[in-house]
């Protein structure tokens, strides 16, 4: 099973739940870090790094010599990354969305691939976590393409290995967010109660409605703000599957890169509570099919 | 006039507390929220709505399934597995399709529409401190980059139309296309951080976007008394860079006590921290 651990609002603390929960999980587990713009999980888990590699983006590459500037791959491109300009045919590999369509509709297979680099996919092992993360290239500005293939590797290591996986996602509520959740069996969303974080959790929901992911909140720093957000989940039956009090010695050790889950027997049984908790809701959810 | 942007690669720092103090500082200035995404600043500046304007962007295939005959081309060139195989018909899932027309093209039977995609909603609005223009990206959709570009342009005539002295912009956390889109053309991005490894590491990489793109940097540490050992490591990474250290905030609860009253720090109280926070933003406009 795939858990995805997501939020509207940055800073909530995906990360520290995400590494908590990797680190109590009884079955075998993997922890992905999916936040490809700021990868952080690294920092919690430690994990020695097995293997690094760059992951690319298919983008044209066009033959001058055979193009005849018909100008049917312009038309075609949504995203003006290769265009006919007077005799010259040009390509911006930065804007293509990696789509094919130009090399499929080119008369003259005048159009090969030729790549663009996203970033870098890293597989690793913390003790006995596995560890996944991909790491988007600075100056590259999608984000998908390159979380498509670090789940498509996922995906890979899940179907021969038989583990479950903990997805660290990125933050926000629009394509990257969703991108990341999308194929999971359940969202536990981190929230806060601030304003913020209740304005953030209700577009989370409203973004993640349409996957039909069993989900649940948990409830980061309680103590602060108000209590807006706790009766929103009572009031639309939400389950609050845990509460993680506003404390400054977890805010310090996180400073300094620990695993709350690590730093005492009541943590660590909070999160173990927790995992059995999710591993619940999936179990009812599966119970009543839709 | 001069444009600032106020960033932090790592989410949850405080730029969105700190940007509505700035705004409430700054005289003369236009306000613009482009974290488009999961917009926030609303919520401490409580915006009058002067006029409200569509957002699209790109378009969607739509599979018309009383002309599909179920050949597969669709299925098989789309990259992005948008299309799924229903019961006795195709469709396309509209959270997995890029808008890329190419099943529209290729389809023999002409069986796909490709509308326009409607993607969410920009304001320009009144507040206390200022004209601000913002946005709401329906929950789901993409293209926050074009978003964020379009409220720039707007921010922009605003500011030519009000003889305004600065257009002051709240970031989105991360260092992918919204951000990039926020800063072209800047004359300064303020990064906020936190003494954390974590927020360290963001720091890096987005002020490596920074220099990428060319925008000068000024860096703010808040919650600067979480850690002090890391809040003097950042100091120290500042120096070695050459980026301009604005101001070190102590974390105060009274951050979030001012935001469920609605009101920004410097408005509720003559602390302590509201005086820092002055401070940092007359450090920013000595840079300008």
């Amino acid at each position: 099973m795939i858990i995805s651990v997501a939020s509207g609002k940055g800073g909530t603390g995906k990360t520290t739940v995400s590494a908590s929960l990797a680190a109590v999980w009884k079955r075998p587990v993997t922890g992905v870090d999916l936040d490809v713009e700021e990868p952080n999980l690294h920092i919690f888990l430690k994990p020695d790094i097995v293997h690094e590699e760059k992951v690319y983006l298919e983008v044209p590459r066009v033959d001058e010599s055979r193009c005849t500037l018909c100008g049917k791959c312009s038309d075609l491109c949504q995203f003006k990354a290769i265009n006919v300009m007077g005799s010259a045919i040009l390509t911006f590999p930065e804007m293509c969305h990696g789509c094919g369509g130009c090399l499929a509709v080119c008369p003259e297979d005048a159009v090969s691939w030729g790549t663009r680099q996203l970033g870098t996919m890293s597989r690793g092992k913390s003790g006995p976590i596995d560890f996944l993360m991909g790491s988007l290239r600075v100056g590259e500005a999608m984000s998908p393409p390159l979380m498509r293939q670090v789940k498509d590797r996922l995906k890979c290591d899940l179907a021969r290995t038989g583990s479950d996986a903990i997805i660290d996602a990125p933050p926000g509520v629009s394509c990257p967010a969703v991108n990341a959740v999308m194929d999971s069996d359940f969202i536990l969303l981190v929230t806060e109660p601030t304003p913020f974080g209740f304005h953030d959790f209700q577009l989370a929901l409203e973004a993640f409605a349409p996957l039909n992911i069993p989900a649940g909140a948990l409830i980061n720093r309680s103590g602060i703000g108000d209590d807006s957000v706790q009766r929103f989940c009572q009031e639309q039956g939400i389950p609050v599957l845990a509460w993680i009090p506003f404390d400054t010695d977890i805010a310090s050790a996180y400073s300094r890169g620990k695993v709350i889950a690590d730093l005492s027997l009541e943590f660590r049984q909070k999160f173990s509570q927790l995992a059995a908790s999710i591993i619940e809701q999936i179990g009812e959810n599966e119970a009543c099919p839709k | 006039m001069p444009e600032v942007v106020v960033i932090s690669g790592k989410g949850g720092t405080g730029k969105t507390s700190l940007t509505g103090a700035f705004a409430h500082l700054a005289q003369d200035l236009i306000i613009c929220d482009l974290d488009v995404d999961a917009p926030d600043l609303h919520i401490l500046l409580s915006p009058a709505k002067r006029s409200t304007h569509d957002f699209y962007s790109g378009n969607e295939a739509l599979i018309d399934g009383s002309r599909c005959k179920m050949c597969g081309t669709c299925l098989e060139m789309c990259r992005y597995n948008a299309v799924r195989t229903g019961h006795d018909q195709y469709l396309v899932d509209p959270m997995r399709c890029e808008g890329c027309r190419v099943c529209v093209d290729f389809c023999p039977e002409q069986a796909i529409a490709f509308p326009a995609r409607h993607c969410g909603q920009w304001f320009v609005s009144s507040t206390r401190f200022g004209t601000m223009v913002h946005a709401r990206l329906f929950p789901g959709a993409e293209n926050s980059g074009r978003l964020v570009t379009l409220l720039r342009n707007r921010a922009r005539e605003a500011s030519k139309e009000e003889d305004s002295s600065l257009i002051l912009s709240d970031g989105a956390p991360g260092i992918g296309c919204p951000v990039i889109s926020s800063l072209s053309g800047t004359d300064l991005a303020a990064i906020v951080t936190e003494p954390t490894l974590s927020g360290l590491h963001d720091l890096k990489r987005v002020a490596d976007l920074c220099t990428h793109f060319r925008v000068k940097v000024a860096v703010i540490i808040n919650k600067c008394n979480l850690n002090p050992e890391q809040a003097s490591g950042i100091q120290d990474y500042c120096r070695d860079k050459g980026f301009y250290l604005a101001g070190s905030i102590p974390h105060d609860p009274e951050v979030t006590m001012s935001m469920v009253d609605k009101k920004v720090i410097t408005e509720t109280a003559d602390s302590r921290i509201a005086k820092t926070v002055r401070n940092t933003w007359e450090n920013i406009l000595s840079i300008l």
